[in-house]
């Protein structure tokens, strides 16, 4: 086989952003959303570990993927606060139905 | 090694997509925690173990937790009808993303070089990176503010708790909610023990 292991978690990143892309074109439930969201974050944290694989710098890849992964998290924790409300105050997660709203 | 790693891109890839794909979003919630898992395996193969264990503790632990919280407290709904961009322009869109950055990526395969040593991390997080803790410090602060939203009630019931007894306070509580809501729910409310 002439894949490294570089070109394979390249390959991943590449099909989880567009696996990402497609679920945030597609989601029509906000908390879906938030799921899409965590897949292209996850995608990222790949990229950075195959740059510190391919740099042979992993310690500072690593240091960056922690800072990913704190706040992939605050962001998820803080995106599902707002879907809960927005549940709770409008009686819907679907997306197309909150922005037909007025007032 | 090699084969590995393509089993594991290949799993985490297909619980992405059956995470997008899946109809409840319970379901969704756990391909999630699958993909994060697998992720993790990935990590700890192209030798970034400690960020591995993160990884899978909590990409796969806390968020599907969190994840399965909130669908638990904000229901799960059925959304019926088509998507905003029609599935097969979003295919086509997704797909010329992918192939746009294998054609950026393409001289990026270079040959695999030695696995860095694992005691590079905390040189890297607390020496060079000591700014970055601080953020991460400060964005912990700002996650557990971001709960209390998750946790936090409707004021009316909230505003009479304070200063009571739990058996008074729940009283209280169907007694300030009186006002506001239907009497089959204050009904249910106290049947509950």
């Amino acid at each position: 086989m002439s894949l490294s292991p570089l070109a394979i978690v390249l390959l991943a990143v590449t099909l989880l952003l567009g696996v990402g892309f497609y679920g945030l074109l597609v989601a029509r439930n906000l908390i879906k959303l938030i799921v899409v969201l965590q897949i292209l974050a996850k995608a990222a944290m790949l990229a950075f570990v195959a740059a510190g694989y391919g740099q042979e710098h992993m310690g500072l890849a690593q240091s960056m993927v922690a800072m990913v992964i704190v706040a992939d998290t605050v962001v998820a924790v803080i995106a599902l606060a707002l879907a809960v409300q927005v549940r709770r105050h409008y009686g819907t997660l679907d997306v197309r139905k909150l922005t037909t709203l007025r007032g | 090694m090699v084969e590995l790693l393509l089993i594991l891109v290949i799993a985490a890839v297909a619980c992405a997509i059956q995470a997008i794909r899946a109809e409840r979003l319970l379901n969704s919630a756990l391909w999630l925690a699958g993909a994060s898992a697998f992720i993790a395996m990935i990590f700890y193969s192209m030798g970034a173990r400690e960020v591995a264990i993160i990884e899978l503790s909590v990409g796969a632990g806390l968020v599907t937790v969190l994840f399965v919280f909130a669908i638990s407290v904000a229901g799960d709904e059925s959304i019926e009808g088509r998507p905003a961009v029609p599935r097969a322009l979003a295919v086509m869109l997704a797909g010329l993303c992918v192939i746009g950055l294998i054609w950026l990526l393409r001289d990026l395969t270079a040959p695999t070089p030695t696995a860095a040593s694992a005691s590079a991390l905390t040189n890297a997080l607390w020496h060079e990176r000591a700014l970055d803790v601080l953020a991460q410090v400060a964005l912990i602060f700002t996650g557990v503010i971001g709960l209390l939203g998750l946790l936090a009630e409707p004021r009316s019931a909230h505003a009479a708790e304070t200063h009571t007894t739990p058996v008074e306070g729940s009283q209280q509580k169907i007694a300030a909610r009186a006002t506001t809501e239907s009497p089959l729910e204050l009904q249910k409310e106290a049947a509950r023990p």
